[in-house]
């Protein structure tokens, strides 16, 4: 028996813009409260560690000869990104489950529950884009950079931070509580993740035994691939690599959240 | 009403009648019920600026190796770093404890609307807050020490100090924090306390002296209460006492007094009225 739909059916592209389109309008009234997140904090620890701290380092073998100011300035936009990542997956998906329902009222609307995830990340990667674009900007007036790679740093951090908004997207989909575990979440995996993958110094001084903690993360992955396009010393088959290991990361939580998502929203 | 009267102290006799009722302990009564649900966040407390030592051992301190201390001689990294995370993990920990939490109890749980329906007043949630923050900041305080002291890092036993020292910076900040909070309106606005934090953390001389501020910056870095903070743990870490400590430690109780008194105004003013 066929059904005749009455409403007009979104294209499978459009009804993920179209949630694009909502964020933008609430984004548009309220940038100036998320400006911290955008863009801002990375710069403020480039400031602190990368001039402040970065006083006290003599550039050596360890920053390849640079000074630690552009030593850590590629790897803070991948750490930026994946921070900035992990933090809009988390509450504000939880949320549009559950408090403000906004994913709830969208896919009573011929909206599919996949489209809102698509919306979801497409945003992400705006925002991410956008972040990296104002951090790299401000650094240019720092001396962080020394050549042209900018541009490409933008990119891979864009890419660290989508590694992790589809995985956190699909833990976040998966919780039903009022989100306790996103604190164990920041606390140990973002938090050390910061620390030990090579952000602020090469993952060749922790000991062996803990190194390869440092390889699960895809933070070290986004920051070797931020530092390979900036200031070299990363072969082109190992950027594959990390290309990949993202790559992978980001096709493995795109599919768990995708089926997430359907699970919560079709009833 | 009689059981209120019956304790009846100074206290009572000087402050506005309603706003005290002796029934501060019974908050942290209910913090520690609620805390035992979520008892591996509270555990992580703990850990975290464990992680922080462990990659200024392993990795910054590798790349500086010696910096001046508070009397101008070089000392260690890491052992000149260890003072200031743990002011500065008594500042977080009381900062979110005061403002996260006590905004949802706050505006979304109603918390302290039923609690006042009780024979409990304003000044009782503000320092029964306080009390749990500190009994939180005081155990986080006392296991970094541990660690520190198992790493070397503690050189006078005028470094035992730093606990009392840890709650009182917890007790100004929460008390700050408190009162800050009662102004926010929608989570969103929560990016206002991080912009207020996190440079703070990063600038408060946490993480090199404060000598390689140009001379202006440093009397900006000097108003941050944070640093008063940072020069109070440095300098018992070390038992390298100075008369300016007194002025930090001044610093520090003015505020928590000033922070005390504007958030049991503005709770009083929120849910009284």
């Amino acid at each position: 028996m066929a059904t005749i739909s009455t409403g007009r059916v979104v294209g499978k592209w459009q009804g993920a813009w179209l949630q694009v389109e909502g964020r933008w309008t609430w984004y548009r009234r309220h940038w100036v409260s998320t400006l911290y997140s955008t863009g801002l904090q990375p710069v403020l620890f480039l400031a602190a560690m990368g001039l402040g701290f970065g006083s006290q380092v003599r550039p050596g073998t360890v920053t390849g000869g640079l000074s630690y100011l552009q030593y850590i300035a590629p790897a803070l936009l991948a750490a930026g990104a994946a921070q900035q990542a992990v933090g809009e997956s988390s509450y504000p998906v939880l949320s549009g489950f559950k408090w403000q329902k906004e994913y709830l009222a969208v896919t009573a609307t011929p909206v599919s529950p996949g489209q809102v995830f698509g919306g979801h990340l497409i945003w992400s990667a705006l925002r991410l884009t956008l972040a990296g674009a104002i951090y790299a900007f401000v650094a240019l007036f720092f001396g962080a950079w020394t050549g042209p790679g900018v541009l490409l740093v933008i990119l891979a951090g864009t890419v660290t931070g989508l590694a992790c908004t589809a995985p956190m997207a699909a833990l976040a989909a998966r919780t039903f509580d009022e989100g306790q575990r996103f604190g164990l979440i920041f606390r140990f995996v973002v938090m050390p993740m910061t620390l030990f993958s090579g952000t602020f110094f090469p993952i060749a001084q922790l000991p062996a035994a803990i190194r390869w903690l440092a390889w699960l993360s895809p933070l070290w992955h986004g920051t070797q691939l931020a530092r390979g396009v900036s200031i070299g010393g990363v072969g082109g088959w190992a950027m594959l690599g990390h290309l990949a290991v993202l790559a992978g990361l980001f096709a493995a939580g795109w599919v768990l959240a995708h089926r997430a998502f359907y699970r919560r929203l079709l009833v | 009403m009689t059981t209120v009267e019956a304790r009846a102290g100074l206290l009572l006799r000087i402050l506005p009648p309603g706003l005290y009722a002796g029934r501060a302990r019974m908050l942290v009564e209910r913090s520690i019920m609620v805390s035992r649900a979520s008892w591996l966040l509270f555990v992580s407390g703990a850990v975290e600026p464990f992680l922080y030592l462990l990659a200024f051992q392993l990795g910054f301190g590798k790349l500086v190796t010696e910096v001046a201390g508070p009397d101008g001689r070089p000392m260690s990294y890491v052992a000149f770093v260890a003072p200031a995370l743990l002011a500065t993990s008594a500042m977080n920990g009381a900062v979110f404890e005061s403002t996260y939490n006590l905004f949802f109890k706050l505006r979304y749980a109603k918390l302290y609307d039923a609690m006042l329906a009780t024979p409990i007043g304003p000044l009782d949630v503000a320092l029964g807050e306080i009390g749990w923050a500190m009994t939180r900041g005081g155990i986080y305080a006392v296991a970094f020490l541990a660690i520190a002291a198992a790493m070397g890092l503690l050189t006078s036993w005028w470094a035992l100090l730093m606990v009392p020292a840890a709650l009182l910076v917890g007790v100004t900040f929460s008390a700050i924090g408190m009162a800050l909070v009662t102004f926010l309106r929608s989570t969103a606005q929560f990016d206002y306390i991080q912009l207020i934090l996190t440079p703070m953390f990063l600038f408060a001389t946490t993480f090199y002296p404060l000598s390689v501020y140009p001379e202006p910056l440093q009397w900006v870095v000097r108003c941050l209460p944070l640093y008063h903070a940072i020069e109070l743990m440095r300098g018992l870490a070390t038992g390298l006492l100075s008369g300016g400590m007194l002025i930090n430690l001044a610093y520090l109780l003015i505020l928590g007094a000033l922070g005390l008194w504007a958030s049991t105004r503005r709770i009083a003013k929120l849910l009284l009225t």
